[in-house]
């Protein structure tokens, strides 16, 4: 059978089979690669060099005529010691944590109990999973109709069970139910998608371990935290990584519930940032904030890296 | 070779022309999606009979209408030709170069700005604030006001029982103290089986919602931006003990006479709580009262409308827009031709009989106006005592720093009035510091 390489070399015309011929692996390699190092200097790179810069400036996008000013470090001093922006960042935080501990702690259980074998697990698990795969946008005005406090089901079966009138509170106005309100809508949303990388963990480790567990009378609760459990960990770190990157930059489904409001209760720092850059044009400062942004994520999912690869070579 | 080459160009260049002669025979007029935009729609028919050009619109339905359309002329972009722009759009505009100056095409043209009522020249077409220098002809004349079931108000019990409580007979609100009684009787009412509210009010945090509709409020107790106009002095004015009154007055109508779950309502929601039954007044732009009045279901005999009430002073919030000229547009003349049509009496005229508002003397001060409408009377009463927010060029830092402050003390119970309004102080000195104007 003839090689399909050998095909293609003969295919190609004599210049161009000369041409190639004279280059070098590393050259050849770099005719490759060259284009997508374009694209991520032109895309990625700049931009974040270009922000860099603005963030020690006043430019204002909306004023293309103005006198861009060096204003060195004030953008970075004024954020910090906003007490508005610590704020939202705890806001932020807020979110973050309750996502992530409900997505986890639910996400793992629904793995774990789909991944036994029963009558139409296939079938559960694809409803389970519907959720995530709707727009952000769609699950916003779909929940905010749910949480209308006169005709929303929420404040319906609320009142069904414990006898609250329906239209005495509202889940997304004052009263402080605003932030969790948001909690639940995107532990609905994304709960299926830890599930289905802690479905993937379980399904990897191999029986005869449990088996051999099984020959030393390891009791179910023992093999569930010393074979279940350390396999599952970097599974379920991954997940939390990515939902954790998600969640910080989370803007469309919170701006459709909540706007940010009431006041600032939902306020998270992205639909801050959107505001200042995009409402009030204030480019420098935002890019400053942005920066700061960026150098918390980096900095933490770093760390969060570095502890996961130490989880992997355990 | 050469001759294809040359054939090719040819054929490139014929086309380049085609298609810039239908550029040309284009104009795109951008607005917010809301009633008046269809009637001018209609209007516009007669232009394009008239000139041989096209009319193609862009209308942004309101709550992303201001990001939508700044964006637009932030980044020079050329899908607008013409805009109607909010009026607090003007300063910045004005200053970034994003509004053609039209005094010399007004000179030319023979259009006087003093064929327009002068408080709407003033809030929709001059920049610097009162100076002749115009950058918009004011197109739709509006103001914040209100409606009410006039059926549910004439019924002899409810009569009845109001004054039993009040000691009056129920009629429309001639203060706003008589306004938040009003609402608060009608509030948990049952009428024909339904538990009904006393009055739909803006509380919409995102845009403008909760500044338009507590300004209706602050400027009837006497609330000021500034001490002395065009001195930024707002310590005394802003936060004057009137003004603390007026925010704890809207917080009290919003915390006791509103439907359950009214935090973050704007028009669209107002109008939907007003003709789906739920209450007996609502606030609202002039604007939807034409459609407001046709409404089958609460409209005709059912429904009338009543002008901000006063408290210590009579006022009422400023809406409305003017038509601008857009500098990026590559269709100038086209453009220029469309405000010079617009501006003309008799199409101002038409302009209301499908309704819009006009503002041109020729439709306000015709002895027949006040009878036109229902409302007619009403508009004419509210624009002369319109207040506008701030329309300097950092107006949306200004609005965002309002809108924060107000639904943080109103709809999330945090702080108090006072604290609101000192801390909008700090917040508008902060960004005319920034502006160098303090």
């Amino acid at each position: 059978m003839t090689n399909p390489i050998d095909l293609a070399a003969r295919a190609t015309p004599a210049p161009v089979s000369r041409r190639i011929r004279g280059l070098s692996d590393r050259a050849i390699a770099w005719i490759f690669v060259a284009p997508t190092i374009f694209l991520l200097l032109a895309i990625n790179i700049f931009p974040l060099i270009w922000t860099v810069r603005l963030s020690f400036t006043n430019y204002a996008a909306n004023k293309p005529n103005a006198e861009v000013k060096w204003v060195g470090l004030r953008n970075y001093q004024r954020i910090l010691t906003d007490d508005g922006i610590w704020a939202t960042m705890q806001t932020t935080a807020h979110f973050l944590f309750w996502t992530l501990l409900l997505q986890v702690v639910i996400g793992f259980t629904l793995a774990w109990l789909i991944n036994r074998k029963f009558r139409g697990n296939d079938l559960l698990t694809t409803l389970i999973v519907i959720p995530m795969m709707l727009s952000p946008a769609v699950v916003g005005n779909f929940w905010t109709f749910l949480y209308q406090p006169q005709i929303g089901l929420v404040n319906y079966v609320v009142e069904l069970l414990t006898g609250t009138p329906a239209s005495s509170f509202s889940m997304l106005g004052p009263g402080g139910l605003a932030p969790w309100s948001i909690i639940i809508v995107d532990t609905w949303m994304w709960t299926p998608f830890v599930m289905l990388i802690c479905l993937a963990g379980l399904r990897s480790i191999p029986d005869y371990i449990y088996e051999a567990a099984e020959v030393d009378r390891a009791s179910k609760w023992r093999q569930f935290w010393t074979i279940t459990v350390p396999m599952v960990l970097p599974f379920l770190m991954l997940a939390v990584l990515f939902r954790g990157i998600e969640n910080f930059k989370m803007f469309d489904m919170v701006a459709l519930l909540t706007g940010g409001g009431p006041g600032n209760e939902t306020l998270l720092t992205s639909i801050d940032l959107k505001r200042e850059a995009f409402e009030k044009w204030r480019t420098g400062y935002s890019s400053a904030y942005a920066i700061i942004l960026f150098v918390t994520v980096f900095g933490l999912a770093s760390i969060y890296v570095k502890a996961l690869n130490k989880v992997k070579e355990r | 070779m050469k001759a294809g080459h040359l054939a090719a160009s040819a054929a490139l260049a014929l086309v380049a022309a085609s298609a810039a002669s239908a550029q040309s025979k284009e104009l795109t007029l951008c607005w917010a999606a809301w009633d008046p935009a269809n009637a001018l729609v209609e209007l516009s028919k007669d232009f394009e009979a008239q000139s041989g050009i096209k009319m193609k619109f862009e209308f942004v339905p309101w709550p992303n209408f201001a990001d939508r359309m700044l964006n637009e002329l932030n980044s020079g972009g050329q899908l607008c030709d013409l805009l109607i722009g909010d009026s607090q759009w003007i300063g910045g505009s004005a200053e970034n170069g994003h509004y053609v100056k039209l005094n010399d095409f007004f000179d030319k043209e023979g259009i006087s700005m003093d064929d327009f009522a002068p408080a709407t020249v003033y809030a929709y077409s001059t920049w610097p604030k009162g100076e002749p220098n115009y950058y918009a002809l004011p197109a739709m004349g509006d103001a914040n006001g209100w409606f009410y079931r006039k059926d549910w108000f004439a019924r002899p019990e409810i009569q009845a029982a109001f004054k039993e409580k009040y000691g009056r007979d129920l009629a429309e609100p001639k203060t706003q103290k008589e306004l938040l009684e009003i609402a608060q009787f009608f509030q948990g009412r049952e009428i024909d089986g339904q538990t009904v509210y006393g009055a739909s009010i803006f509380t919409e945090r995102g845009s403008e919602g909760i500044t338009m509709g507590a300004t209706g409020a602050l400027y009837a107790w006497g609330f000021k931006y500034e001490n002395t106009p065009g001195k930024y002095d707002m310590e005394g004015a802003v936060n004057s003990p009137a003004a603390v009154e007026g925010l704890e007055f809207y917080k009290e109508l919003y915390k006791t006479a509103t439907p359950p779950g009214y935090d973050n309502a704007y028009m669209e929601q107002s109008l939907d709580a007003f003709k789906s039954g739920q209450v007996a007044m609502a606030m609202n732009w002039f604007a939807f009262f034409p459609g407001l009045y046709a409404d089958p279901n609460v409209g005709g005999d059912k429904i009338d409308f009543f002008v901000n009430p006063a408290q210590n002073v009579a006022a009422s919030t400023l809406g409305g827009q003017g038509i601008s000229v857009v500098s990026y547009t590559d269709n100038m003349d086209g453009a220029l031709a469309y405000i010079k049509w617009f501006a003309q009496p008799e199409v101002q005229k038409k302009w209301w009989s499908m309704g819009g508002y006009s503002c041109h003397k020729a439709v306000l001060e015709d002895p027949g106006f006040k009878d036109s409408a229902p409302f007619a009377g009403d508009f004419l009463e509210a624009m002369n005592g319109v207040q506008d927010f701030w329309q300097e060029p950092a107006y949306a830092s200004l609005l965002l720093a309002m809108q924060d402050r107000l639904h943080n003390y109103i709809v999330a119970d945090q702080g108090t009035a006072q604290e609101a309004l000192d801390g909008l102080i700090a917040d508008w000195t902060e960004v005319f510091q920034d502006e160098g104007k303090l």
